[in-house]
């Protein structure tokens, strides 16, 4: 079985302030070395997938500098690899993307090229880990037409914030996109699997009519296609739900059980090598609960949080319930807490940075 | 620009460290928490701007050539030159490397190929940091035909070094390799950079001198010197150590933990490359205390870390505490022990309430040579059971069960070895 992989990277997010002044919702930083979208590309390239096509659009300088030639992911091949798909310019004029189905459409060629059979659309903003094979399997033994992948939410998702799905067996009846009044706990995870040829006909059919969402697109053909719902009992979040959600998942990263079910089970996830020493934590260091990163040095107090790479926290210094991104220094007596500070922050001497109902955030470069 | 080949040579034993390079090449052993001991030589060839580069390898070479690969880690994977692994083979002179020295002539094919106009003689089992183009650019300055990198050391251990003697100029007049009475303390690094044809000349000449034991420092250097050819000596002053024995491997590691190590790990401009297992970083539980350590990825520390290099991988149990020793990769470690002044290789495992390092040192009972402290090694992949109580200078060998044990004490200096 030939499967194309594409990753929806392109979207912009409000809820995520500044952190994505710089970078787009995909290039997130997570758990201390990772960006959000190497789960969703190394589950890709854990099950074989060898052609994966990234759609980009908002602030992709990040992703791709991070990307770079899918090296890491054994995607600089001479067939297939990796393919940024980018809105360009051309005699026609020029379209910025208009929507998830307008995207893929847009980039037609990569369908039409190459001998793929299904096409597994996923998107960068999610942190799971999934063996996509059993998905593959799901999909051929129901003889589905289009697979979705659907989670049972618990109550620390806000339901209206997530497409909602109503199954009948495997077979998915509606969905409705962030309603009000949720009919159901099961929600979309914005994972499709299709042949690929379904897949042009749809977007040759819908987009040229004007309809640029792909969800929506699926949505009409709820009772003419066979969709079916593959059920991922699994850790699932998406980064792009807001802030509080993003700081929930980089903290989630504390708990063995999920350590263990993203990082050992069904193979490795794969990120940008940076080549720095491992950690040092110095004769003054008091360290509690952390993931603490290669090139970190610490010397100071840190508890329940998750240092980035090269991080330094100097002696006397207290972190505490934070996310510090790569390079970001923490001076000598400097209290941090429920914060988190972006790349290459600077906390002087003596400075407090305490977030009290919410979590406080510094962008990229900031110096208090 | 002139063209620089550098010929790294990693194909010893490294007797000296015992059960570690027992399967593997010196060049291969782990080192300061990620790295092997041949990343440095191999990044300081990459940083100094020497993308072509030849490892001559023959003692057990299959984790080093694993290791290297086609280069990708030091960026040497490229069009033109990059790393090229040099075994010993047949249907040319002799088959086996019989020597340093010999081991370059037999790939003097290799190097014409390149046509260099000097040639970088290193060695793949020193951890350094250096730039090449100062000691190349000193050749150069000096008129050179082959130039020594040099370091003074303290006097009482210059017998285990190259010992030279220099003229105001630097030339070197006199060469002794390890003099059992040293008449100067200004060591050779092992570092040496040649005009190609001079290297050449000399190298055939002592292909065919019979009583030649083919080695640069024994035989191809003095013989040099005696023909008052211009060999020089560039003085380094940075940080150079060669791990041989078990102690300096263990004190050279535990240096990483202090404040201000000599060796700066961290500078970003002059990066050290390795090839590593893809791991998440590491965790350091709400149990554990770590302090004046160096702690990898993949690891899961729930215990005590006191001034130890654990590397990538290792997972520490609760109330289980790690002194003063350095804990190789994937080794897995239970709850309640107690580990000091140890070296424990890669993927071990380690039961609960273990105990190593402890007791009177005593002279061991395998190998006064190799074993002549008080640090206790565990070999590679050897399976400790619960309860164990390990003496100091102890030896547990590679491979080995929890069935080769006869009691649950190790007294000090005593060895248990695996069955082959």
């Amino acid at each position: 079985m030939r499967v194309l992989g594409l990753i929806l990277a392109g979207g912009q997010s409000e809820a995520l302030g500044p952190l994505v002044s710089k970078r787009a919702s995909a290039a997130l930083p997570v758990f201390g070395k990772y960006r959000a979208i190497d789960f969703t590309l190394s589950n890709m390239v854990n099950a074989g997938i060898r052609k994966v096509g990234v759609l980009t659009q908002y602030n992709p300088r990040s992703l791709m500098d991070h990307l770079g030639s899918g090296k890491e992911w054994d995607l600089d091949r001479k067939n297939g690899g990796l393919f940024m798909l980018q809105p360009y310019v051309s005699q026609e004029g020029y379209y910025w993307y208009k929507g998830t189905a307008d995207a893929i459409f847009q980039n037609m060629t990569l369908l039409r090229r190459g001998e793929e059979d299904y096409v597994l659309i996923g998107s960068g903003d999610h942190i799971y880990k999934i063996d996509f094979s059993q998905v593959f399997d799901f999909h051929l033994s129901n003889g589905a037409d289009i697979t979705l992948l659907v989670k049972e939410l618990d109550e620390s998702y806000n339901l209206s914030q997530y497409g909602i799905v109503e199954l009948a067996g495997n077979r998915i009846v509606s969905i409705v996109e962030k309603p009000q009044e949720p009919k159901t706990k099961i929600g979309f995870l914005g994972i499709y699997f299709m042949n690929k040829y379904l897949l042009m006909e749809l977007l040759y059919n819908y987009v040229t009519k004007g309809e640029v969402d792909l969800l929506n697109i699926v949505i009409s053909q709820l009772d003419r296609l066979k969709v079916c719902g593959y059920m991922f009992g699994g850790y699932w979040r998406n980064v792009k739900k807001g802030i509080s959600e993003y700081y929930r998942i980089n903290m989630d990263g504390l708990k063995k059980e999920i350590r263990e079910e993203l990082f050992y089970r069904h193979g490795k996830i794969y990120t940008k090598l940076k080549d720095f020493p491992p950690p040092k934590i110095g004769g003054t260091a008091l360290v509690k609960n952390c993931i603490v990163s290669d090139g970190c040095v610490v010397n100071g107090t840190v508890e329940n949080s998750i240092l980035f790479r090269g991080v330094f926290v100097k002696a006397g210094a207290i972190v505490e319930n934070s996310v510090i991104m790569q390079d970001t220094v923490i001076e000598e007596g400097a209290v941090v807490r429920n914060a988190i500070l972006d790349k290459e922050v600077l906390i002087r001497q003596e400075s407090r940075l305490v977030g009290r109902d919410s979590i406080a955030v510094l962008e990229k470069r900031a110096v208090l | 620009m002139r063209r620089v080949l550098a010929l790294i040579l990693a194909g010893g034993h490294g007797k000296r460290l015992g059960v570690l390079t027992e399967k593997i090449a010196k060049p291969a052993v782990p080192f300061g928490g990620k790295y092997r001991l041949i990343d440095f030589t191999l990044s300081n060839c990459v940083n100094s701007g020497i993308y072509q580069v030849g490892v001559l390898t023959q003692y057990r070479p299959h984790l080093l050539n694993n290791h290297i690969n086609i280069g990708r880690p030091w960026d040497l994977d490229r069009k033109k030159g990059g790393i090229t692994i040099l075994p010993p083979y047949l249907g040319g002179v002799s088959g086996w490397y019989k020597g340093t020295a010999n081991a370059v002539y037999q790939n003097i094919e290799y190097v014409d190929s390149a046509n260099p106009d000097f040639v970088l003689i290193l060695s793949g089992d020193h951890v350094y940091a250096m730039d090449y183009n100062d000691i190349i650019d000193f050749h150069i300055l000096k008129g050179a035909e082959g130039t020594i990198a040099c370091m003074e050391v303290p006097i009482e251990e210059a017998s285990r070094f190259g010992i030279m003697i220099t003229d105001l100029e630097a030339k070197i007049i006199d060469f002794e390799e390890k003099p059992a009475r040293p008449r100067s303390n200004l060591a050779s690094l092992g570092i040496y950079v040649f005009n190609w044809n001079f290297l050449k000349e000399y190298l055939t000449k002592d292909e065919n001198d019979g009583s030649s034991t083919h080695d640069f420092g024994h035989d191809v250097i003095p013989r040099m010197i005696d023909e008052s050819r211009r060999i020089y000596a560039y003085r380094f002053s940075g940080y150079w150590r060669d791990v041989g024995t078990i102690r300096s491997y263990w004190e050279s590691n535990l240096e990483l933990t202090r404040p201000i190590p000599p060796l700066n790990l961290y500078d970003r401009h002059w990066r050290f490359y390795t090839q590593t297992e893809e791991m998440p970083p590491a965790y350091c539980a709400p149990t554990s205390k770590i302090v004046n350590s160096v702690v990898s990825e993949g690891c899961e520390i729930h215990g005590t870390v006191e001034n130890s290099v654990i590397f990538q991988g290792v997972r520490i149990g609760e109330n289980t505490v790690v002194r003063n020793s350095v804990v190789m990769t994937a080794t897995n470690i239970g709850r309640d022990c107690l580990i000091s002044e140890s070296v424990i290789a890669e993927r071990v495992n380690i039961g609960d309430r273990v105990i190593i390092g402890q007791g009177e040192p005593a002279p061991s009972e395998l190998d006064k040579e190799v074993y002549n402290d008080r640090i206790t090694v565990v070999g590679m992949y050897s399976r400790i059971p619960d309860g164990l109580l390990v003496g100091k200078n102890c030896v547990i060998g590679i491979g080995v069960t929890e069935k080769d044990f006869t009691s649950n004490v190790l007294h000090s200096g005593g060895y248990v070895l695996g069955k082959e």
